[in-house]
């Protein structure tokens, strides 16, 4: 083999991350004037930040291809559970005014639920059904929280 | 001193009934959620966060305080009754706790931590009221050069205690004080990194990025691991420790108090190293270092009394200096900003019986809860019995609507998405989260200072050395980085912090 290899994946993978980051902040920061270090303008901190993390990436890479660091795999992301949990959230806060807080937790607990390798209907009805309870006692009669209830259209 | 002065008119708060109840139900609700596994203090006082909006600040901080120390009691619960830590400070419980409990002294074992936890309590409570006032007048003669140098020193510090190589928590630190400069710039008003987006304005909120990434994230992450519960079934009974017990524990309850109680006052220090330490001292100092691993009550009484001890003085460097030394104290700040209150030196001169009620609270906090949890100890054990599948949605639910209060909009809940894959990200490239979310919150402070402290000296750098306390101050952190550096450190490190 000719060049260095990636040995560590994992640091690789952070420090690209962290360089990654750097760049965008710095790039974007160009746009706000830098001053001078006696009398900063709002430019001159993030590109000094910027900087920093821009070596520590480089750093970070650069100890993931020596000879001496320990092999790593990345480790493999579950995206179908991510999906889930992420969308469920999403779907809370699309839905939440159209639907209201009993129909947007009902999609929240539903979908979630589906994230789960245990998932049966019933259990997510059910638990859908508590939960729904359990909040609209506690955030909207007990806390008084400002939350639509019902669906937009009943109103 | 007028110390007992300030601790009557500390009690004289924490005692009304309104306040009294609130702490209550703080560890009611704290331990209760503390003790499901996988949800810490930070998760938990994140969710629990917004039912205190609606509360007058000394009655919300109270019932925060008793959430904090009530889910790390439960934590505790779960460490020594099912092998699972609640949280990062009861990893070292785990080790004796449980294997107490699979001999059949699992009462014991909670006993031991809570009444080692009551002792580390009662004297963390004096230590921070005797310490505030000469560290609050100290806080008074800082500048911002001192300021700048004693951030430094925390965040170094809070990156040498995360897991994980050295390097990357300090860029983690920086990647969070990067994420803090979204937003109005407080100097000349520019808009920095807020794309026209006005909900950006006033910068990125520190609850949807710690739920997103403590809670649902870490939800993602449960669900891979399909682990099972290894409960003890059998029944909790005698919770009493025998009289060799207790000859056992004392001496390792009264060091691990002393400890704790002087390295929760670190900046980056706290509970979890409070815990490790203490472990590591009793070890040391046992006569028979063999029976630890296999049920040794010094391994629970020591640790227990130190994070305990350490959980309360960390609020010390939060209340006299306004910098706070670990993410929940960083999240207590979060809290604090709600309800208008600057965390620092004025807070005390200012606000006396905000100030001493709620240290008075953490008192009355602990007792409720050795109340609370030594009857109580079969129905959070039950608790866990309850199946993930059931749980993490209740997780979500009450995350999402904590996220969704914070201003009535469902911007945050967006945020809190984008933090959720981020935070995932996070987990799987084994970066530490703790030191983004300290970067986060202190880094506008850090950059105000360093840009008044640079206007000051018009613009020379060498004004950090030639101020002896900052220069002081800076010299531990550089201390701190080059020990870390040193290879013999840095295996013990890892080993130590290790789960």
């Amino acid at each position: 083999m000719t060049g260095p290899t990636i040995r560590d994946q994992r640091a690789f993978a952070s420090g690209a991350l962290f360089l990654a980051f750097a760049i965008f902040f710095f790039v974007t920061a160009l746009n706000y004037p830098a001053g001078t270090a006696a009398r900063m303008g709002p430019g001159y901190f993030p590109r000094l930040l910027a900087i920093v993390l821009a070596a520590i990436g480089l750093a970070v890479m650069l100890g993931a291809v020596r000879r001496t660091a320990e092999r790593q795999a990345l480790r493999r992301w579950d995206v179908k559970g991510l999906a889930w949990v992420t969308g469920s959230v999403i779907l809370f806060a699309v839905l939440l005014f159209p639907l209201g807080l009993v129909g947007s937790l009902f999609v929240l607990i539903v979908v979630s639920s589906k994230a789960s390798s245990e998932f049966t209907w019933k259990g997510a009805l059910a638990n859908a059904a508590v939960l729904i309870a359990l909040c609209l006692l506690v955030f909207v009669y007990g806390l008084g929280l400002q939350l639509p209830v019902w669906p937009a259209l009943l109103n | 001193m007028d110390l007992f002065q300030n601790l009557a008119i500390g009690f004289s708060t924490a005692a009304q009934p309104a306040n009294l109840l609130y702490a209550f139900l703080g560890c009611l609700l704290g331990t209760l959620i503390g003790v499901l596994p996988g949800l810490g203090p930070l998760a938990t006082i994140a969710m629990l966060l917004p039912i205190t909006y609606a509360l007058p600040p000394e009655a919300a901080l109270i019932m925060l305080a008793g959430i904090y120390y009530g889910a790390q009691y439960g934590g505790s619960t779960t460490a020594i009754v099912v092998n699972l830590p609640g949280e990062s400070s009861s990893v070292i419980t785990t080790i004796d706790g449980y294997q107490m409990a699979k001999q059949g002294r699992a009462g014991v074992a909670l006993s031991t931590a809570a009444i080692g936890s009551f002792f580390a309590g009662c004297v963390a409570t004096l230590a921070l009221a005797a310490l505030a006032g000469p560290l609050t007048a100290a806080a008074l003669l800082f500048g911002p050069k001192e300021f700048f140098a004693l951030m430094i020193l925390g965040l170094i510090l809070a990156s040498v205690l995360s897991s994980g190589p050295f390097i990357e928590g300090v860029g983690m630190v920086v990647l969070g004080m990067l994420l803090s400069l979204v937003g109005t710039d407080l100097s000349t008003g520019t808009q920095r990194f807020a794309f026209g987006i006005p909900q950006l304005f006033d910068g990125l909120d520190f609850v949807p990025l710690a739920m997103g990434i403590f809670g649902f994230a870490e939800i993602v992450k449960n669900l891979e691991q399909d682990d099972k519960l290894s409960l003890v079934t059998q029944k909790i009974a005698n919770l009493f420790p025998t009289r060799d017990d207790f000859r056992r524990m004392v001496p390792a309850m009264l060091r691990g108090t002393a400890l704790g109680t002087l390295l929760g006052v670190l900046p980056g220090g706290g509970a979890v190293l409070s815990s490790f330490a203490s472990y590591t001292l009793e070890k040391k100092l046992s006569k028979h270092p063999e029976q630890f691993g296999k049920g040794a009550i010094e391994g629970v009484a020591g640790p227990e009394s130190a994070n305990n001890a350490g959980a309360q003085t960390s609020f010390i460097p939060l209340l006299t200096l306004g910098v706070p030394s670990n993410v929940v104290m960083a999240l207590m700040v979060g809290a604090m900003n709600i309800h208008n209150i600057q965390p620092g030196p004025e807070v005390m001169t200012k606000n006396p019986t905000l100030f001493w009620g709620l240290i008075a609270s953490m008192w009355v906090g602990n007792l409720m809860l050795l109340i609370l949890n030594l009857p109580l100890v079969g129905l959070w054990v039950k608790l866990l019995t309850i199946p993930y599948r059931y749980l993490f949605p209740a997780i979500m639910v009450f995350c999402s609507i904590g996220v969704y209060s914070i201003n009535g909009g469902t911007f945050e809940v967006y945020e809190a998405a984008v933090f959720c894959v981020f935070g995932y990200a996070l987990i799987k490239l084994q970066l530490p989260a703790a030191p983004l979310l300290l970067g986060l919150v202190l880094g506008p402070a850090i950059e105000e200072n360093f840009r008044r402290a640079m206007v000051l000296s018009r613009g020379d750098v060498s004004v950090f050395l030639t101020s002896p306390l900052s220069a002081t101050l800076l010299a531990a952190a550089a201390i701190a980085v080059i020990l870390i550096m040193l290879p013999t450190i840095r295996t013990r490190r890892e080993e130590a912090l290790q789960e």
